[in-house]
């Protein structure tokens, strides 16, 4: 599953990020690793951009980024 | 490091940290006013330095623009790891490195702190905002972090003086100390980095371990594309065959990964010992965010602020205008009374007085829109109006970072041109760059702010609430947007035709600015604009008073004696006064008609006769064309040269209320001055902005299209407006 996917309110937690050049290592780099739980805050109209929560920051990506990053719900 | 700093050479903190961690406010706290503006030579990212005294000496504080690490996408991220490295001129290597970190972010900010580490230098972190860390029940054990970073750590709060001062005598001893570096994460990298820089240098390159090693580690970033051209050819295959080598030797995944994977393991470990965490995390954000993120009440709420800013502009300003109104008309009378009638009069009367102080006028009016958008960027919604506005941008193909450089241009054009550098993709950075000057930069305000004055009528609305004033003002801003919008939308559509890039934000918390961090920020602003009027404007004033007033052909002033003798034999009290006013006028009409500008602007006229202007704004908007402000001066000088004698409104709304056609109908219709305003709104009229555009774009190509597409779309506009509803 991927993390574009997941609905507001759902927390999840990273399984692997789609390696592809600067924006995944931007990403990275703000501590989106295999490991990390993200929660969905909320999506904009048509579920783009979408506002997610990592480490207790709140995060704003388009769902082409969200797309890259896969993950598992946490139950 | 040098301990023994030579008297000319002063020690150089950088001071780093990632966006939102409240590191300008911080930096205004250390260095209050004494700090000034400048470019790095090279690149255009705009930086404050500043001077401040530590026990041992005076430091220069060099604030770096933020960023979560050092990985550099474009040129203006790459300006950090070049000041760290010591690679920009007359800026020599740091001796101690400020890392500004948010306390309430911890693992993340840590990132950074790790990475400017293990370039070998004095680093002294400062836990920023650690009240509210703490209200939010994130507890940092200062002491503790100190010893597994192997730092000296300082928690602060802006407002705190002892604070301040404690974070001083740190930074004191991290001069004086040598650091050393922190153990690498990637020691497999650090070693092929040195052995390929060892060989470039071999080659007569000068190249920095550190760039070779940034450039294997970030594909496709700034610093492999700064190296591959700047090395000899082949480099790229060499990068390419060393990086995978190295992958191959790991684990398989990418040497970024690799990066980011082992410190945030090494950071984890760490942050489990420091830090502990009770309570809701973000919880008014969040209640504030459920408001200010919503769809639709996300936008409306947008638009009733950005309404209410322009409100307030015109509704706040008034009484300090009027104040700067009766001090220019003070200053003209007492020159008047010490300078007798005559060329020298009338420069200091209608060319400075009347010219610099009808711009200056605007400067309550500047400083107010300001104070709005630096509150608004300090509190943490400028966040949210990107993350809102990223669905406008994305429509038009564009991506959030684009929003940032069109913010700037409110301000002025030449800095938001300048901050396109931040956009990778050159096809993106481009369609910004054409659309940036049609924002409403804050020289079209006086423009604006004056005939919104002086032609519409001031209805008020909703009990006095709302006024239309605010209201058109707002329009033309908005007409600003769409049209940089919809000539984006143009451009991605047609020239610049390529993917929609990828955006990302971080949503800081909420929170109050620091009133002394925006009034720093607001008198920045005050400066620059009166550093406009005192050299630009000033210039410019003089020079149109005397294109106005030159030449005075004697046939003019003979010809109206003699029917001033004439009048005085055969009239005489009430009559012979009505008359020799009468003669007066013609006499100053006739000769600001002979005079150069009068010559000029008749020679233009015919151009902008379809748009219902007369000689005197055809000339004041062709003067304007260096700059657009421009024209407010040369508005205030013509109609002061050539004022009505019986006039009762000496202000320059006043002059031209009542200015007429030679056939005696007003200049100033309503169409007409719709118009103009529509014509400010879309015409390239800044020197400077055209300039930046040729610097930044690399040719004459892209400012050429831009002055000519934008001055046709204005002309054609105004030409509409005006037959339209003539």
């Amino acid at each position: 599953m991927k993390l574009d996917q997941l609905k507001p309110g759902q927390k999840a937690t990273i399984i692997d990020i789609d390696e592809d050049g600067p924006v995944a290592q931007r990403l990275m780099a703000m501590g989106l690793l295999e490991g990390t739980k993200v929660s969905m805050t909320r999506k904009a109209l048509g579920g783009d951009p979408v506002e997610v929560e990592v480490m207790g920051y709140a995060l704003s990506l388009r769902k082409d980024e969200a797309r890259r990053i896969s993950i598992e719900i946490s139950t | 490091m040098n301990t023994t700093t030579a008297a000319n050479k002063i020690p150089v903190i950088a001071v780093v940290g990632n966006p939102n961690t409240g590191k300008s406010t911080l930096f205004n706290a250390l260095t209050g006013m004494r700090q000034k503006t400048a470019n790095f030579p090279g690149v255009t990212v705009e930086h404050h330095t500043g001077l401040i005294d530590l026990p041992s000496g005076k430091v220069n504080l060099v604030d770096l623009p933020g960023s979560y690490s050092l990985a550099a996408e474009s040129p203006d991220e790459m300006v950090a790891c070049d000041v760290l490295l010591g690679l920009i001129d007359n800026l020599h290597q740091p001796d101690a490195v400020l890392v500004v970190v948010d306390s309430a972010n911890l693992r993340r900010n840590l990132f950074l702190v790790h990475q400017v580490m293990e370039l070998g230098k004095s680093v002294v972190v400062a836990l920023n905002m650690s009240d509210i860390a703490k209200r939010r029940g994130i507890h940092i054990d200062p002491d503790q972090l100190s010893k597994e970073l192997g730092a000296a750590v300082i928690p602060f709060v802006a407002t705190d003086r002892s604070q301040t001062q404690a974070l001083k005598a740190t930074m004191d001893v991290a001069i004086n100390t040598n650091a050393v570096a922190s153990a690498a994460v990637q020691p497999e990298v650090v070693e092929a980095a040195h052995l390929y820089a060892d060989e470039l240098r071999s080659e007569g390159m000068q190249i920095n371990d550190y760039e070779v090693e940034r450039a294997l580690i970030d594909a496709r970033g700034y610093a492999e594309q700064r190296l591959i051209s700047n090395a000899p050819t082949g480099t790229a295959d060499k990068l390419f065959v060393l990086r995978q080598q190295l992958v191959q030797q790991g684990d398989g995944s990418s040497l970024a990964k690799t990066e980011a994977t082992r410190r945030y393991k090494l950071i984890d470990a760490m942050v489990a010992k420091v830090e502990t965490r009770t309570g809701e995390p973000l919880s008014l954000t969040d209640k504030v965010d459920r408001i200010t993120n919503h769809p639709v009440w996300g936008m409306v709420l947008f638009i009733t602020i950005m309404a209410t800013v322009f409100q307030a502009v015109f509704s706040w300003a008034g009484p300090l205008m009027n104040l700067i109104d009766s001090g220019a008309g003070w200053m003209a009378s007492t020159i008047s009374q010490i300078v007798p009638p005559g060329a020298l009069n009338s420069l200091l009367v209608d060319g400075v007085v009347a010219g610099v102080g009808s711009v200056i006028i605007f400067l309550p009016q500047i400083m107010i829109l300001f104070a709005f958008i630096i509150i608004l960027e300090d509190s943490g919604y400028m966040a949210r109006a990107a993350f809102m506005m990223d669905r406008l941008m994305r429509y038009v193909g564009l991506s959030g970072q684009s929003f940032i450089p069109m913010l700037s241009s409110f301000a002025c054009a030449v800095p938001g041109i300048m901050a396109t550098r931040v956009i990778p993709n050159k096809r993106d950075r481009i369609a910004t760059i054409i659309a940036a000057p049609f924002m409403t930069c804050s020289a079209r305000l006086p423009v604006y702010a004056l005939l919104i004055a002086a032609f519409l009528p001031n209805q008020q609305f909703l009990g006095g609430l709302i006024n239309l004033h605010g209201l058109v003002l707002l329009g033309l801003y908005l007409l600003g947007v769409v049209g940089g919008v919809l000539t984006a939308l143009l451009l991605k559509r047609t020239g610049l035709k390529g993917p929609t890039p990828g955006f990302m934000i971080e949503l800081p918390p909420y929170r109050f600015p620091d009133l002394k961090s925006v009034l720093i920020r607001l008198l920045d602003r005050g400066k620059i604009f009166l550093r406009r009027a005192g050299t630009i404007i000033f210039t410019v004033a003089i020079v149109v008073w005397a294109l106005v007033y030159f030449p005075r052909p004697a046939e003019i002033f003979e010809a109206y004696d003699a029917e001033r003798v004439v009048a005085e034999i055969e009239l005489s009290g009430e009559e012979l006064d009505t008359r020799l006013a009468q003669i007066d006028n013609l006499e100053s009409a006739n000769l600001i008609e002979q005079s150069l500008l009068g010559r000029i602007g008749k020679t233009i006229e015919p151009v902008f006769r379809p748009l219902g202007w007369d000689w005197k704004v055809s000339a004041g908007v062709v003067a304007s064309f260096p700059a657009r402000e421009v024209v407010v001066a040369v508005l205030g000088t013509i109609y002061a040269v050539g004022a009505d004698v019986n006039e009762t409104d000496e202000s320059l709304i006043g002059r031209l209320r009542s200015a007429k056609h030679a056939d005696g109908k007003k200049v100033f219709t309503l169409p007409m001055t719709v118009g103009l305003m529509v014509f400010y709104a879309f015409c390239l009229q800044c020197a400077a902005t055209v300039a930046v555009m040729r610097r930044e774009t690399g040719g004459w190509g892209w400012p050429l299209f831009a002055w000519t597409y934008m001055t046709g779309l204005g002309y054609v506009c105004a030409l509409l407006i005006f037959q339209g509803f003539s």
